[in-house]
C-alpha cells in the first residue's frame, strides 16, 4: 500500500539511518537494539541514540509520549547517529508528528494505520489523518495495518493474553525492516529464546510475529530490497555493541585490576549518570564496592575517605551534582588523594534540560570551587572510547595523586557503538605511590621529583600515621601552617603538580590537513559531528581543512600552539556558549578563535556545521 | 574486626602527637582528648588501624592531637569520609569526632543516614548548645529564648535533642556523659569500640567562652548525683546521693521515686536493659530532663552494613562465571570483524 506514484527503484548505500518511534509502551528501545546487534553482528559499523521521555508512563498516544531508538549502519565508518532518517517505523500517529521533521524528503515512512484512529488522531493534535489528507505526498508511506495483522498471526497460539498480543507487533515492524535491509532472523530468535526462558508461549508469539512482518515484506514486492549495506571495513578484531554509560564502568574495573587496587564508588543517583552505578553495582564478583549514599555530597566524601584508605576511588554525577560536590573535591585536591569524579554533563542551568545533552559543564569543571584549586580535566568524545578515558582518569588520578573530573555528556553515555574489546593486559600500565616503608623525617608531603606526586601512605601502615586536612600545611612536615610564603608556594606547587600531567598525555593530533585554511577545534563528545561534517566538507574538495579534538582539556597537549599556529583561521565549536573557546582564548591570546556554539540540548547536525566552515573557506 | 597478632601494650603517650593543644584553657574538650587518649590502650586495637576523622568545628581539632591516622575534612561531612574509609578497610578502628552544629546543623542529613545504616564506626560529638569555633552563634541544640551573638534578643528557634534525633534515626548505641567525668567517658569510648555497629556518645561539652556553665545544673560535682542517673546495663535505675531515688513506670511515663517511701522497695524499681530491640523505653529515658539520664542509654546489637555487603559479595563471588574483566567483557554478544 504505497502511496507513491512512482515505482521505485533499488539503491544500494553506504550507509543507512533508521528510527524507529512509538509510544513508550511499545518497546521501539528493543526493538531498535535488536536491529543494531543484528547489523553489528553483520559487520557494519554502528552508531545509536535512544530518545525517550522524561515521563516515566506517559500517557498512551500523547505527543510527549513517544520514544524513540535512532541507528546509523554503515558499510563505511559510522560516528555519529545520523541527523536525517532513511527510514521512520511510526507506531502511532503521534510518533509521526514528531519524529517526521527527520525524515528526509522521498524517504521512506512506515505506519501503523491500525493506531491511526480518531481518538490518537486527536491525541496528536491531527485536525485531519495525514495518511489521507496529502500531507506525505513527499516521502514513501508504507501503510500496514501491523495490529489486525499481528492478531491474524498469533490467533492460534494459545495462553497469551490481549496485551501480549498487541505488545508484540514492535516485532512486525522488525520483521519488515530486517527484509528490506537484507538481515538474518536468527539473531532476534536466540534473543527470545533467552528473554523468555521458560516461557515458550511468547517464544512462539514473538518468532512468529517477527516472521510474518518479515514475510509479508518479502510478499509485498513494492518494498524496495536492495539497500544492500555491505560489512564495514573495520579493524579486525572481537567487537560489542556498547553504551557510553557502560563503557566507562568498565573502563574503571580495567583500571582496577590493572592497578591492583579495590574499586570504590560512592555516589547517588541522577540522570543521565545512575546507569555507571546500575552497572557498577552487579559487579560484586570483582570485588566492587558501590556505595548509593543519602546524596551527592555523600557520594563523594566517602569517595574520598576511600581513597584515603587506599582505594581506586570514584564518584559519579551530572552537573547540579558536580556543584554540590564542589567544596568535597577542593579537600580532594588539597589533601591530594587521588579522586575520579565522572560528570555526565546534560543540559543546564540548575535542573535544565536533564534528558538533553550539553556540554556546558566545562567551566565548573575548570573552576567551580573555592581558592585556586586546579584538577586535571579530561574528556571522553564517543561511547565506546569512554572506556579509554575512564581508564586514563584513574590512571592519571593515581599517578598524579589528584582528582581528575571526567566529562562525558547525554549523547555519548546514552549512545552506542561498536567496541573493539580491550584486555587488560593491552592496556598500559598503571603505577601508584603507595609506601610502607619507614623512612627518616619521613613526611606525608615528600614529593616525587617528576611529577611533583606526594605519596600515598595508607592506614593500617604502621609507622606511617599522619594527620591530613583542609587547612593550609606546611610545604615540607604537612603540619597546619598559616605562613603567608608558604601559602603561596603551596599554591603553586600544587598548580605545577597538574601543569605537569602535560608530560604523561599524548600529543594532540589533527585530522584531513595539518596545516591550511581552517583549524575545526572541538572537545569531548561533539567528536563523532564535527569528525563526519569535516570529512564531508574535505570529501567536496575542501581539502585544506584539519580537525583537532581535544580529549585533554587541564592541562592541554604540549603542541597545542604549534597545531595552532599551522592554520590560517580557527573555529572552536562546542555546545556550550563558548567555554571552550574562553579558556583557549586566555592561554593562547595571540590567536584569533571563531566559534561556533548550540544550546538546543541537541546534537551539532552535519548541515549547520558545513554551512558554518564555508562562511570561514 | 579484631585482629588475631598481639597488639602491642600502649599507654596513652603513644596516642599523643607532637602538635600544640590550641582549645581554651578550661575546655572540656582537653577531657575528651585525655580521655580517648587514655581509652585506646585498653581496647587492644593497633595504633596503626586508628582513624579520626572530623568535619569542621573546635571539636575537629581533635585528629590533629592524637598520633593515629586522620583527616580533618570540611563542615558536616565527617560521616561519610569516615563511611568510605570503613568500607574500603572494615579492619581499622574508624572515629567521627564532631560538634552539635557539624553533626546535626550542616551534616544533619549525613548523621541520620550514619545511623540508619549501621557501619561498625563511632561518633563522639561535642555537645556545647553553641558554635564556638565561628564566635558564638546558637547551634541546633541551642535553647529557646538563649542569648547568643546570632539571637541577641533570645534564640527563636526550638532544639534537637541529638538523642532522641539519634534514636529516630534508629541508632544502636547511644550514649552521654558529661565532659568533666573523664573516667565513665573513657570507659563508654571502649564500650562504643567493642560494640559492632554505628555507636554516637554524646558530650555534654561546657565551653568556657561563649556558653559557660549550661550544664552545671546536671553535671557540677556538686548536683550530679541527684541531677544525673548513670544507666547500667543489667543494674536497677537507681541514682541520688543517698541511692535512695529510682524510676519506675507509671502509665506510660517514667516516674522519680524514693525507695523507703510509700511502699516502694529496690524491687520496684525498673532494670535497665540497653541490649533491648525495642526502643520505647530508651526514647523515654533520652528524653528525660529529671534525672538526666547519663551512660549508655542504647546498645543493641544488630547486623552491620559490612556484614550485609560481605554475604552478598561472598554469594555473587560464588554464583559467577566472572573472575577476571576480560571474561565480563567477552561474555555475551560479541561477534568477531575479519
Amino acid at each position: 500500500m504505497i502511496t507513491t506514484k512512482t515505482i521505485l527503484q533499488p539503491e544500494v548505500l553506504e550507509a543507512v539511518v533508521v528510527r524507529f518511534v512509538g509510544d513508550s509502551g511499545d518497546g521501539m528501545q528493543l526493538t531498535g537494539t535488536q536491529f543494531t546487534d543484528t547489523s553489528a553482528m553483520f559487520g557494519n559499523d554502528i552508531a545509536t541514540f535512544p530518545n525517550y521521555p522524561s515521563e516515566i508512563r506517559a500517557p498512551q498516544g500523547s505527543l510527549y509520549g513517544v520514544s524513540g531508538f535512532q541507528v546509523h549502519i554503515g558499510s563505511v565508518e559510522v560516528s555519529t547517529p545520523g541527523d536525517n532518517v532513511d527510514l521512520l517505523v511510526a507506531m502511532n500517529p503521534a510518533a509521526l508528528k514528531t519524529n517526521l521533521y527527520a525524515v528526509k524528503p522521498g524517504h521512506t515512512i512506515i505506519v501503523d494505520t491500525d493506531s491511526f484512529t480518531k481518538k490518537n488522531l486527536d491525541k496528536a493534535e491531527y485536525k485531519t489523518n495525514p495518511l489521507e489528507d496529502g500531507s506525505l505526498e513527499n516521502y514513501r508511506v508504507i501503510q500496514v495495518d501491523m495490529t489486525t495483522m499481528t492478531k491474524e498471526a498469533l490467533k492460534d497460539v494459545e495462553g497469551l493474553d490481549n496485551k501480549s498480543i498487541t505488545r508484540s507487533k514492535n516485532m512486525f515492524s522488525l520483521g519488515m525492516v530486517y527484509w528490506m535491509y537484507n538481515r538474518s532472523l536468527e539473531h532476534s530468535f536466540d534473543f527470545f529464546n533467552k528473554k523468555f526462558k521458560g516461557k515458550p508461549e511468547l517464544i512462539e508469539a514473538n518468532t512468529k510475529v517477527l516472521n510474518a512482518g518479515y514475510y509479508f515484506a518479502e510478499t509485498l514486492e513494492l518494498i524496495p530490497n536492495a539497500y544492500t549495506i555491505s560489512p564495514a571495513k573495520m579493524v579486525p578484531g572481537t567487537y560489542r555493541i556498547i553504551g557510553g554509560n557502560t563503557a566507562t564502568a568498565w573502563g574503571l574495573l580495567a583500571a582496577a585490576e590493572k592497578s591492583g587496587l579495590e574499586l570504590f564508588l560512592g555516589s547517588y543517583p541522577i540522570t543521565p549518570a545512575t546507569d555507571i552505578l546500575h552497572e557498577l553495582v552487579k559487579h560484586k564478583h570483582f570485588g566492587v564496592k558501590a556505595f548509593q549514599a543519602e546524596d551527592e555530597i555523600a557520594g563523594v566524601t566517602s569517595a574520598i575517605g576511600a581513597a584515603f584508605a587506599g582505594d581506586l576511588a570514584i564518584t559519579t554525577t551530572s552537573g547540579p551534582g558536580l556543584a554540590l560536590k564542589g567544596e568535597a573535591i577542593g579537600l580532594a585536591m588539597m589533601v591530594e588523594l587521588p579522586l575520579v569524579i565522572i560528570n555526565v554533563q546534560r543540559g543546564g542551568p540548575s535542573t535544565g534540560l536533564p534528558t538533553k545533552t550539553e556540554q556546558s559543564d566545562l567551566l565548573q569543571a575548570m573552576y567551580g570551587r573555592n581558592g585556586e584549586s586546579p584538577v586535571i580535566v579530561i574528556a571522553a568524545s564517543t561511547p565506546a572510547n569512554c572506556f579509554n578515558f575512564a581508564y586514563e582518569a584513574a590512571r592519571l588520578a593515581l599517578e598524579h595523586m589528584t582528582p581528575v573530573i571526567l566529562l562525558t555528556d547525554g549523547y555519548i553515555a546514552n549512545g552506542s557503538a561498536p567496541w573493539k574489546i580491550r584486555t587488560v593486559a593491552e592496556m598500559p600500565a598503571i603505577k601508584n605511590h603507595k609506601v610502607t616503608e619507614v623512612k627518616e623525617n619521613w613526611s606525608p608531603y615528600d614529593r616525587d621529583e617528576k611529577t611533583l606526586a606526594r605519596n600515598w601512605p595508607v592506614p593500617g601502615t604502621p609507622g606511617l600515621e599522619h594527620r591530613i586536612g583542609g587547612l593550609e600545611k606546611d610545604r615540607v612536615t604537612g603540619n597546619i601552617s598559616y605562613e603567608p610564603q608558604n601559602h603561596e608556594e603551596m599554591t603553586h606547587i600544587r598548580a605545577e603538580k597538574v601543569r605537569l600531567v602535560e608530560n604523561n598525555i599524548p600529543e594532540l593530533k589533527t585530522e584531513f590537513a595539518d596545516s591550511g585554511d581552517l583549524l575545526v577545534i572541538g572537545w569531548g563528545g561533539t567528536y563523532g559531528s564535527l569528525h563526519s561534517a569535516v570529512k564531508q566538507i574535505n570529501d567536496e574538495g575542501y581539502n585544506k581543512i584539519g580537525f583537532a579534538h581535544f580529549n585533554y582539556i587541564n592541562p592541554m597537549p604540549k603542541n597545542t600552539e604549534e597545531i595552532l599556529s599551522k592554520y590560517k583561521k580557527i573555529i572552536v565549536c562546542e555546545l556550550n556558549a563558548g567555554q571552550f573557546v574562553s579558556i583557549l582564548k586566555t592561554r593562547f591570546s595571540k590567536f584569533e578563535f571563531s566559534q561556533h556554539n548550540k544550546i538546543q540540548g541537541l546534537p551539532f547536525s552535519n548541515d549547520e556545521l558545513i554551512q558554518q566552515f564555508k562562511l570561514l573557506v | 574486626m579484631e585482629t588475631t597478632t598481639a597488639v602491642k601494650k600502649y599507654t596513652f603517650k603513644d596516642f599523643t602527637s607532637d602538635q600544640e593543644v590550641r582549645w581554651c584553657p578550661g575546655c572540656d574538650d582537653y577531657v575528651i582528648l585525655r580521655s580517648m587518649q587514655k581509652a585506646l590502650p585498653e581496647m587492644g586495637v593497633k595504633k596503626e588501624d586508628v582513624v579520626f576523622i572530623s568535619g569542621i568545628g573546635c571539636s575537629s581539632r581533635f585528629p590533629y592531637y592524637m598520633s593515629t591516622y586522620g583527616m580533618h575534612t570540611i563542615h558536616g561531612r565527617a560521616p561519610g569520609i569516615a563511611s568510605g574509609i570503613k568500607l574500603a578497610n572494615p579492619n581499622l578502628s574508624v572515629w567521627i569526632m564532631t560538634g552539635d552544629g557539624d553533626s546535626m546543623a550542616i551534616g544533619g542529613n549525613h548523621f541520620i543516614h550514619l545511623l540508619r545504616r549501621n557501619i561498625d564506626l563511632n561518633m563522639v560529638m561535642f555537645n556545647n548548645e553553641i558554635y564556638g569555633l565561628t564566635k558564638g552563634q546558637f547551634s541546633p541544640t541551642s535553647l529557646i529564648g538563649q542569648k547568643t551573638k546570632s539571637s541577641p534578643y533570645g534564640n527563636t528557634q526550638p532544639p534537637f535533642s541529638p538523642g532522641e534525633l539519634a534514636l529516630g534515626a534508629n541508632a544502636r548505641f547511644f550514649a552521654r556523659i558529661g565532659g568533666n567525668n573523664p573516667k565513665d567517658m573513657a570507659q563508654i569510648f571502649i564500650d562504643a569500640h567493642k560494640f559492632k555497629g554505628t555507636s554516637l556518645v554524646e558530650v555534654l561539652q561546657n565551653c568556657v567562652i561563649f556558653n559557660d556553665g549550661c550544664f552545671d545544673e546536671v553535671t557540677d560535682k556538686e548536683v550530679k548525683e541527684d541531677k544525673q542517673i548513670f544507666l547500667e546495663h543489667g543494674k536497677p535505675m537507681i541514682f541520688g546521693k543517698n541511692r535512695d531515688k529510682g524510676l519506675v513506670l507509671n502509665k506510660l511515663k517514667l516516674e522519680v521515686v524514693t525507695i523507703g517511701e510509700n511502699g516502694i522497695t529496690q524491687e520496684d524499681i525498673l532494670v535497665h536493659n540497653a541490649k533491648e530491640e525495642d526502643k520505647t523505653l530508651h526514647q523515654m529515658l533520652v528524653r528525660l530532663d529529671y534525672p538526666l539520664a547519663t551512660g549508655i542509654i542504647r546498645s543493641f546489637a544488630d547486623v552491620t552494613l559490612e556484614e550485609r555487603e560481605d554475604a552478598l559479595t561472598a554469594q555473587v563471588k560464588a554464583n559467577s562465571k566472572f573472575k577476571k574483566t576480560d571474561d565480563l567483557f567477552f561474555s555475551g554478544e560479541t561477534y568477531e570483524v575479519k
